[in-house]
């Protein structure tokens, strides 16, 4: 895409020679064809590159003021709020930008699991992406522990916890992670240390992602391939480098909403109480963005398997390649994987809900049905739908279903 | 059919939800002026607050994340620094150790954190009949329903219904879980005497108290709604650019 490319200026052409740079970022952001028919659903990837940025450099400058010790952290956290200039800020944009990360890579999911963007040739793409998704969540949580206030605490004791399901080493296990016996400061500490390293592991995952993306190109809502070298695709630069622009200037209003004039919605008040070991909080509940999640693992009445299938959960994700059957990538074609998708986001959304309530009663007995249904979803329907399912005909190139009536005619005797 | 399966699915979470309605009273709603996108502290309801706090709060319950020169700082009570020095010097802090290595007691100064009622956290619960005060620095944060609900609870004292019974050393509060709380009723009329002449009735003493916690609370808020607001705007105004943008960029790619 990019053989004949040559720096224009003379340090440019000096540099490339040496180190070809240019041309690197040249074959992979300038020319690169995309296809013209993505919609604004394609946006989110360019979000969240935006959001692992924002996160890392607002993290830098929190990281100087911030002491990870059980009995600092707290009032560590506070005067940043107070005495740092601008600190209130940062920390916002920091614990927001975490929420916000989470609803575009569940957005990006979906769009994924809507288009069949994960299917054959893409498989590698989808699987380094759910590795980013378990590093976000090992990221973020740990993050959510450094306030050291109760909800930090009580969350780090759950599911550190979890680790003594293991059976036979559980609690030496258990013991090891915590540096004690008890959920305190040294568990503190390597969260810190943890969560600043992370984010450079999903960076050098997120380069291999886009890496793995430039080999193929891009799907697209028709989720067929693109005829190389015609109409079909446009240069990234300046068509998607703009559009993108714009999506994440919209995105940047809904963020900086929550920022400046709702920066305690997503949050949970008990966690402006310090860390108590002595006092558990009523109900503990992660944040939202966990809440499916926990609903699965509240499920299980045994805690072994409920890990098991919290686990299983995110895990099945890296096998979807192989268990949609269906040649078929996009769901405008597959009428009745429309449905079931959105039966699934339904499931999701509504376990996300019993996962904020207490897990009794009906509660439960509904969140078993949800979570039953989660994984039929994955493991009868999709396998199953690729078989029975009668897809709709696809278009020829993507530029036939964009094209008008007559201007397609014109096109076919141009051909002939 | 995908209309009536999410209909079904929301009957169904409200008919569940409705059934585990909860007995605690929903809180009051007053009026805030720092609410809404633009809302600022009232100073004169600050620093009102402030002589509540000082001379009601102050006897039982910290506030171990202020300093007396916060008093003085832009978007708070905005106290003069001369008022705020006055105010610090009112307190005693231990300082040292000096020269002969002793420690040794000194009125505090703007630097100084609030000074507070207790020792340590043990001396405050055998005081209070095992009960801790919490800390008030942030406490308009850390409970849901935030200043609506302090300021409910801080006038929710009513006499105890016939048919309820209660412990010693609890008292009857609507607004509580469990319309119960450890903290007795602390406003009364005419509790504090404002030094401006207001009517210290329990509403306005509630009100005033509230406003300064949540400046308290959240000492930026003024700022951070000024800064929101422009930054905001800015977006805004990018994106339309953009769209045009984008479009010019587009028009011949269909």
């Amino acid at each position: 895409m990019s053989d004949n490319y040559e720096p224009s200026s003379a340090l440019g052409k000096w540099f490339d020679k040496r180190l070809p740079l240019l041309t690197l970022f040249a074959g992979h952001v300038l020319p690169y064809p995309t296809p013209k028919n993505l919609n604004y659903w394609w946006t989110f990837g360019g979000i969240l590159t935006f959001c692992l940025v924002a996160q890392i450099v607002t993290g830098l400058v929190l990281a100087m003021h911030y002491i990870a010790d059980a009995d600092q952290a707290f009032s560590s956290v506070e005067h940043i709020m107070r005495d740092v200039n601008y600190g209130w800020m940062l920390r916002y944009i920091h614990a927001n930008g975490a929420s916000m990360m989470f609803m575009a890579v569940y957005i990006h999911m979906a769009r994924s699991l809507f288009y069949g963007s994960y299917k054959e040739p893409r498989e590698l793409i989808w699987i380094i992406g759910v590795f980013i998704f378990l590093l976000m969540i090992a990221t973020s949580f740990m993050g959510y522990v450094l306030p050291w206030g109760q909800m930090s605490f009580w969350a780090a004791t759950v599911i550190t916890n979890l680790f003594s399901a293991v059976p036979l080493v559980g609690e030496s296990l258990t013991n090891w992670l915590w540096g004690g016996y008890a959920v305190g400061s040294p568990l503190l500490t390597r969260f810190f240390t943890l969560h600043y390293l992370l984010p450079f592991l999903i960076f050098a995952l997120v380069i291999l992602h886009v890496w793995a993306l430039h080999v193929p190109g891009n799907n697209n809502p028709e989720g067929i391939d693109v005829i190389k070298g015609s109409q079909d695709t446009v240069p990234f630069h300046p068509h998607y480098v703009v559009k993108d622009i714009f999506a994440l200037v919209v995105f940047l209003v809904i963020f900086a909403g929550f920022v400046f004039f709702v920066p305690n919605l997503l949050g949970h008040t008990d966690n402006y109480i310090q860390a108590n070991p002595l006092q558990t909080p009523e109900h503990i509940v992660p944040e939202w963005y966990f809440l499916p999640f926990y609903a699965i693992l509240r499920a299980v009445p045994d805690k072994l398997g409920g890990v098991i299938l919290m686990v299983s959960s995110i895990a099945i994700l890296a096998f979807l390649p192989w268990l949609d059957t269906s040649k078929v990538r996009s769901a405008k074609y597959r009428p009745l994987y429309k449905q079931f998708f959105w039966l699934f986001i339904a499931d999701v959304i509504l376990l996300g809900y019993l996962g904020s309530q207490t897990a009794d009663g009906l509660f439960l007995i509904i969140a078993r049905i949800a979570t039953a249904y989660y994984f039929v979803h994955f493991l009868v329907l999709m396998p199953l739908l690729g078989f029975v399912e009668k897809t709709k005909p696809l278009p020829k190139s993507i530029s036939e279903p964009v094209l008008s009536k007559e201007e397609r005619e014109g096109q076919s005797t141009q051909s002939v | 059919m995908k209309k009536l399966i999410f209909n079904i699915i929301f009957a169904f979470l409200f008919l569940i939800s409705s059934g585990y309605a909860s007995e605690i009273h929903e809180p009051l709603h007053p009026e805030w002026s720092f609410k809404g996108p633009l809302g600022k502290f009232e100073r004169a309801s600050l620093q009102r607050g402030y002589q509540v706090y000082t001379e009601v709060c102050s006897g039982c319950h910290s506030m171990d994340l202020l300093s007396y020169r916060n008093l003085t700082e832009e978007g708070g009570p905005e106290f003069s620094k001369e008022q705020a020095k006055a105010m610090a010097a009112m307190f005693e802090v231990q300082d040292g150790p000096n020269g002969d290595g002793e420690m040794f007691m000194r009125p505090a100064i703007l630097s100084d954190y609030f000074v507070s009622p207790w020792e340590n956290k043990q001396q405050a619960r055998v005081a209070n009949g095992g009960a801790y005060p919490p800390d008030l620095s942030v406490i308009v944060k850390a409970r849901a329903g935030g200043a609506d609900y302090i300021y409910s609870l801080l006038i929710g004292y009513e006499d105890l219904p016939s048919d309820m019974k209660i412990d010693d050393g609890v008292y009857y509060n609507i607004y509580a879980k469990n319309q119960r709380i450890a903290m007795p009723q602390p406003l009364y009329e005419d509790g504090v005497e404002y030094t401006d002449g207001t009517a210290a009735t329990p509403e306005q003493m509630a009100h005033d108290v509230t406003t300064f916690l949540t400046w308290a609370a959240e000492p930026k808020l003024e700022a951070r709604k000024r800064i929101g607001f422009k930054v905001i705007t800015y977006l805004i105004i990018l994106s339309f650019l953009l769209y045009f943008t984008n479009r010019q960029i587009w028009k011949d790619s269909h």
